[in-house]
Formats: C-alpha cells, structure tokens, sequence
C-alpha cells in the first residue's frame, strides 16, 4: 500500500500552524487542535487568518510541502514553495518550447482539445439523466463542440486555439444550468462570472477552481517545470500561466463534475451561502467546510489513467500530467496526451 | 503499511521516564496516538524502518515491552472506536 499524501485545509480563524519534533501542530487560542505527522502531508492550505512559524516553513519547504494562504472567499493570496526542484535543464527545454510559435501551438491545442472533449463527455453522460425536454439542448450544445474539436485540429496559431477555446467554454456553460436538478431560484445559473462570482453555483466553482489551481502549481513544481511560463495562458506578472493551462484538462472533471453533485445531491442549500455588498457571493465557514471535506473525499476516489494504463486517485492525476509534459518537453513523447475522460 | 504499535515503559525512574518519553515522540513523529500507550502508524515501508529501528534503540529490552501489529489494508477497515479521544485519520479529509 503506497501512502497517499494529504492537503491539511486550515480554516479556523486565528490559527496558528508550528513545528513540534516532525509533526504540525495547529492551535488556536494556545489550545492544542490538530496534531499530523509532517510525512502524510502533500501541501497545505490556509483560509482566513491563519500564522505559521518560521520553523514549520523551513521544514515544510525541506520536505518539498507546499503552502498555500487564501483569503476567506478562496482567492489565492501567496504560496510558499521551497528551493526549485527538478532538472534546469528541463526548465530551460520549457522556456525554448514557450519561445517556439510551432511546438507551443502543439501542446496549446492539445490542452484545449483535452478540454473540450472532457466537457463533452461530461454532457453526453449528464445527458442521459436530464429531463426529456432538456436532452434535445443539451445534445445540440455536444454537437457543437465537435465542430469546435475540428476546427481545433485545423487551428494555425495559439491566438486561435484560445479563441475557440472562450468559444467552446461558452457553448459549454449555456447548457451547465440544465445539469442542476434543483429549479430554486437560489441556484439559478446564468454563465459563468468570476471576480466576483456573481450567483452561488458561480461561487462554488470559483473556490473549486482555486483549490485545482494550487494542486497544478504544486503538480507542475514537483517534476520541476515552472509554474509561471505557460504555453496557453500568456504570460503575466503573478500569473501561473501554465497551472492554468494544466487546469484546463481537468476543471470540467475534477470540479464543475463535483459542484453538479454537491449540488443536486443536496449537500449543499441556499443558506450556505452569503452575498456580499458588492454583489459577489460566497460559502459561508460552515459549508465551506462542507465543500472542504467532500472535495478530499471525491479525489481519494481512483481511476484509471487511458495513457499511462494504470489506476490512481482523483489526487494524482494532476501530477501524472505534469509527468506527461515533462516527458514532452524532452521530446521522449511526439505530442502530449491530455487528460481524457471516457 | 499499516502498524500498531503497543509499549509497557517503566517510569520508575528517571531513565525510565526518559524512554517512555523518546518511545512517545518517536511514535507521535510518524502516527497517531489512538490510547496512551498505542499509536497506529501509516507508513511507506522505508520509514517503518526507521521507526523500529529508533524504538528498538530507545527501549530496554530488560524492563520495557514493544509490540507491532501488522495490519493489511483489508484490516485496518475493521477498527471500531468507541467513546472519547476519537483519533484523527491522517489519510482522511484533514480539515481544521
């Protein structure tokens, strides 16, 4: 049995995280509330006001843990990650195939492809449970994207990849609405908004969608690319371009899949949630919690990886792709595979 | 692997306490505490290795006792906890 690692989510405010011999401890109010030994641990992700010593950082820095501090909402506010790891030679292969219009449109497309054909296999399987009058939308919606696969295979240059991939995400998400099997007003969706997540379903993918951010950036630090220099996502100053990329491939199978599950399944009410002067709304701490748990749960769960052959849980997936680039970059593989869902 | 680890560590004195006390930080550094003298420890075999050896160092084959259980994964589904102390599953959801 290989030990899988874990993310500690910290969320009680006025937490502090020290060192004690190899284990975290997290206290509040000088009161003793979590004791882990550092060696289950694969990162970790505070929220709110949270402290941690300088002791723990240089241990969690040594043993290649990373940490990451977000605000209440889950809007990413700094990440600790320790000395670069991996090969320089690799980053330097990374930072000539960014230079290179030819090889980054290869890989470019294949994230969106990989995208787009996870968002279609996610509505074909949504479909068959969708009420009868809703199935005739939301195959038109599939049916779309394929011609949006085919102009992808066509495209000559990265700025058009990204314009059919804002395309296809927006095909994608006129149907999303109809995935929800709950018609409360409370979790009307009307497309995507972000900065602010302007209605609740909108909310829980931005939060999602922050937690897979970070799970990519440590993915993609741990085989030793840079998280920053992107081949999809241009580059910008505090921008992780290529976990952004990485994400790509699995926002449609690691969160929205989730959300629609969390949400139909009733984990989830619209008390659970709180709108904000400036119109943005958020979980409250308590179904934050809520989120928190069942989100660890559902990347325990295991399958199997089409490329590689091999089984491995939802949590890993997002490293044995950054493997995959990696091994692209080298040029030990012609093209890189994307994450495809069956 | 999964091991419990169970210790009788006599504290009559001084040097008793010492072991008794290094056996507990050993076991803390890599499990969790499940009773006083048990911990369950999840481990890659590689830092089982290095658990034992640093128990089998520390105690007194004389006056102290240490006692692994070997539990297959299959096992470690089958443990039933009653009452207080509920222990944390480092494996499992790790939220505060």
């Amino acid at each position: 049995m290989t030990l899988q690692l874990n993310t500690l989510f910290v969320t009680l405010d006025g937490a502090w995280l020290h060192k004690e011999r190899e284990t975290l401890v997290v206290k509040q109010d000088g009161v003793q509330r979590l004791q882990v030994p550092l060696l289950h641990l694969a990162s970790v992700a505070c929220f709110g006001r949270v402290g941690c010593t300088p002791e723990l950082m240089a241990a969690l820095s040594e043993s290649g843990i990373h940490v990451s501090f977000f605000s209440p909402h889950g809007r990413l506010l700094a990440r600790v990650e320790g000395v670069p790891g991996g090969n320089v030679l690799l980053r330097r292969e990374q930072y000539r195939v960014a230079d290179d219009p030819k090889r980054t449109l290869e890989i470019a497309r294949a994230m969106v492809v990989g995208k787009v054909s996870n968002a279609r296999a996610f509505l074909l399987h949504a479909r068959r449970d969708a009420a009868e009058e809703r199935k005739p939308v939301i195959a038109e919606a599939c049916d779309r994207l394929v011609l949006h696969l085919r102009a992808l295979a066509r495209a000559t240059s990265v700025d058009e990849v990204r314009g059919l991939e804002g395309i296809a995400a927006r095909d994608y998400f006129s149907v999303f609405s109809l995935l929800l099997k709950r018609q409360e007003e409370a979790f009307r969706f009307d497309g995507r908004s972000r900065r602010p997540p302007k209605d609740r379903i909108n909310a829980l993918l931005s939060f999602g969608y922050a937690l897979l951010m970070q799970d990519c950036a440590a993915a993609l630090a741990g085989v030793g690319l840079d998280p920053a220099v992107g081949f999809l996502h241009e580059e910008r100053p505090g921008r992780l371009s290529l976990a952004l990329d990485l994400m790509e491939e699995f926002r449609v199978v690691l969160v929205d899949r989730f959300v629609v599950s969390l949400v139909n399944r009733g984990r989830l009410s619209s008390t659970d949630f709180i709108e904000e002067p400036n119109g943005a709304w958020r979980l409250t701490d308590a179904s934050r919690k809520t989120f928190l748990i069942s989100w660890q749960e559902n990347k325990r769960g295991e399958l199997r990886h089409e490329f590689l052959q091999q089984n491995a849980p939802w949590s890993r997936m997002p490293h044995l792709q950054a493997l995959l680039l990696a091994r692209t970059l080298r040029k030990d593989l012609d093209t890189y595979p994307p994450f495809s869902m069956r | 692997m999964f091991v419990i680890i169970c210790y009788d560590v006599s504290n009559q004195d001084s040097a008793g306490a010492r072991r008794l006390r290094r056996i507990a930080e050993a076991c803390k550094d890599h499990g969790v505490r499940v009773q006083y003298s048990v911990f369950e420890c999840r481990l890659e075999a590689k830092d089982w290795v290095v658990l034992k050896d640093k128990l089998l160092s520390e105690y007194d084959a004389r006056r102290d006792s240490l006692r692994f259980y070997y539990v297959s994964a299959d096992d470690a589904q089958r443990i039933e906890h009653y009452g207080v102390r509920r222990p944390l599953d480092p494996t499992g959801p790790l939220i505060v």
